[in-house]
């Protein structure tokens, strides 16, 4: 059974300096609960930058794509309208509507494909370190992986950043 | 020297901590509604029952309620529809523009910026919605397979383009904002119990503030932000091809997109400084939009005035040198014709009225802020009511000449829409973090 340290800190700068510590240690992070988009605690915790934007690029493009298809397909092949002699494929005049598709697909697609990712769903119940760390706290989630994990050591990184609680919760933590 | 201190007094006053932010956006929403809520809302309210009133009597008798002729086939309500989709344009700007410039004041006007633009949206929705004469048909303007051939949309014609911006404006605008809401969702879920917790739980889906998320997060606001950018460049840029591409000398302009963009931006601005300004003082957060805010959105007021200035000039200078007497009258007409009266308001009000903001001073005295604000938009209202009615209502043959006069319809109408405006912008006030928590705090230690 793994155990988890769990440190509660009050500043920005604290949280990512234990944070960065903490992995250069090699100590295995679990998670780190923020109040906000802290900067920099990506690279201190070495999360790889995010894939979204492929999606975003991915889904904007069909978008576009399949409406182009669709304006050229409604107005020159299935039933062809002459609106004053305007050529059938009126490619420049299409332009506008395949441009406000193309930001509909790429925005809600990447919307949809965070909130998956993520699993969020309305009625899930979130799992806290505690409620403050939607207020005032930063927290850090270490997870004791082996034997060599010594836990003296890391309540002395913890003092080291101005830590104000140390837990210590067996168990696997629930996420 | 004084530049120096400027820089120096930070965003948000009061030296506030953390948990301080909170409790102060959040206790807005806990207090009672103040006797000043009370008395705005019951007057939006009583504006809106006005506008239903007048919408249903239009919708069940017909839009000969209104004051169009065959000359004037467009005035009031696309002037309005024109004016709503403008204000909503700021919100944008703030949203996501001065996110990509990293402009970190946007922070504490933001979330109620785009609650602006989402129901300035709504305003504007409804105008060429009524304008259809028989709104029940709308679904008529989405290409859907019918029975009637199957007969598709003209995708050629910038009518449907319209539909498709604003649709998409639309859902952007909310999506945006609700993403931008969740976090601060959770933190209200987190400090409030029983319906609250509830509601708002469900609202949060379930965020709990891991930093794995954060990143996504931040990923998914860029993107929206960077997608927001040249959608609100090509909405307004949209309609103003709704008159562009029309052959009706005073409408047929390229210079039309970028003079009807920076309009947009000019009135919303001023929409949002007007709606700031009320927030502050009636929701008691004058540490959060400090005069520093307020001071900043003057000097994008009068940038906007000056390039929309610019614009008036180019507009009749073109039209005179053209050699084109139909253009040179319609401009001529426009000034000193018998609706003359409508240009000046708009001039003044666009061109004079903003040049007050070179002032510090001015920018320091809300109360004229807050006037200068409200004759902006007067002023933008204005400015499509010329637009549009001014060159139709003497085209090329003089025996069709005609005038227009709005009925009592469409002005309740017009009334009707600001009273949706007030009370839905009223309504968020109360039930929704009119500061996004999260976004502050992480401008608090700067």
């Amino acid at each position: 059974m793994s155990r988890i340290f769990i440190g509660t800190f009050e500043h920005e700068h604290d949280i990512v300096g234990v944070t960065r510590e903490s992995r250069l240690r090699g100590l295995r992070i679990a998670d780190v609960y923020v109040p906000y988009a802290v900067h920099g605690l990506d690279e201190a915790m070495g999360l790889k930058p995010s894939k979204l934007p492929w999606v975003c690029f991915a889904l904007g493009l069909f978008g576009a794509t399949f409406k182009v298809w669709f304006e050229f397909w409604t107005t020159a092949s299935d039933w062809p309208i002459n609106v004053g002699g305007k050529p059938w494929n009126s490619l420049p005049a299409f332009v506008p509507v395949t441009f406000e598709v193309m930001v509909l697909f790429a925005g809600v697609s990447t919307v949809i494909a965070f909130l998956a990712g993520q699993r969020m769903r309305p009625g899930k119940v979130a799992v806290m370190p505690s409620n403050r760390v939607t207020d005032d706290h930063f927290v850090l989630v270490l997870e004791q992986q082996d034997a060599s994990f010594d836990e003296v050591k890391v309540r002395e990184l913890f003092e080291k950043y101005n830590v104000i609680a140390v837990e210590e919760r067996g168990g696997k933590e629930e996420r | 020297m004084l530049e120096a201190r400027e820089i120096s007094v930070p965003l948000i006053g009061g030296h506030k901590s953390l948990a301080q932010v909170t409790s102060d956006v959040c206790s807005a929403m806990d207090r009672r509604p103040t006797l000043w809520w009370w008395l705005a809302f019951s007057i939006a309210l009583l504006a809106l029952g006005v506008g239903i009133a007048a919408t249903s009597y239009q919708v069940a008798t017909g839009i000969g309620t209104w004051g169009l002729n065959r000359t004037v086939g467009w005035a009031f309500d696309i002037t309005n529809f024109v004016f709503w989709i403008g204000i909503g344009h700021a919100g944008t700007l703030i949203s996501a523009i001065l996110f990509l410039l990293r402009q970190r004041w946007r922070t504490s006007v933001n979330r109620s910026a785009e609650a602006m633009t989402i129901f300035a949206v709504i305003c504007a929705g409804i105008f060429p919605l009524i304008h259809m004469g028989r709104p029940w048909l709308a679904f008529w303007m989405f290409p859907y397979p019918n029975y009637r051939g199957p007969l598709w949309v003209n995708f050629r014609s910038p009518l449907v383009w319209d539909f498709f911006a604003i649709s998409t404006y639309f859902t952007i605008s909310l999506v945006f904002w609700y993403i931008g809401l969740i976090p601060d969702c959770a933190t209200i879920r987190d400090r409030s119990r029983g319906w609250r917790r509830k509601v708002f739980g469900i609202l949060s889906l379930g965020w709990d503030g891991s930093y794995r998320t954060w990143l996504r997060y931040e990923t998914v606001y860029l993107l929206l932000a960077g997608l927001a950018t040249p959608l609100v460049i090509s909405v307004h840029t949209i309609v103003s091809w709704d008159f562009a591409t029309s052959i009706i000398p005073g409408w047929h302009a390229t210079i039309f997109p970028p003079y009807f963009v920076a309009g947009a931006i000019f009135s919303g601005m001023a929409m949002v400084l007007t709606l700031m300004i009320l927030v502050r003082k009636t929701m008691n957060l004058q540490d959060y939009i400090t005069h520093r805010h307020v001071d900043v959105m003057c000097k994008m007021v009068l940038f906007t005035s000056g390039i929309v200035s610019l614009s008036y000039f180019t507009e009749f200078f073109t039209a005179l040198y053209s050699n084109n007497p139909y253009e040179q009258f319609t401009f001529i007409n426009r000034a000193f014709g018998p609706l003359g009266w409508s240009y000046w308001i708009m001039t003044s009000c666009n061109v004079l009225v903003p040049q007050f903001l070179w002032f510090k001073a001015v920018r320091r005295n809300l109360v004229v802020v807050f006037l200068i604000s409200i004759l902006v938009n007067v002023g933008m209202w204005f400015e499509r009511f010329v637009i549009i009615v001014t060159s139709l209502h003497r085209d090329f043959l003089p025996s069709s000449w005609s005038t227009y006069s709005p009925t009592t319809i469409e002005i309740a109408t017009l009334v009707g829409s600001f009273g949706l405006f007030f009370t839905l912008f009223l309504l968020f006030c109360r039930i929704l973090p009119v500061i996004a928590i999260g976004e502050v705090k992480g401008v608090l230690e700067e």
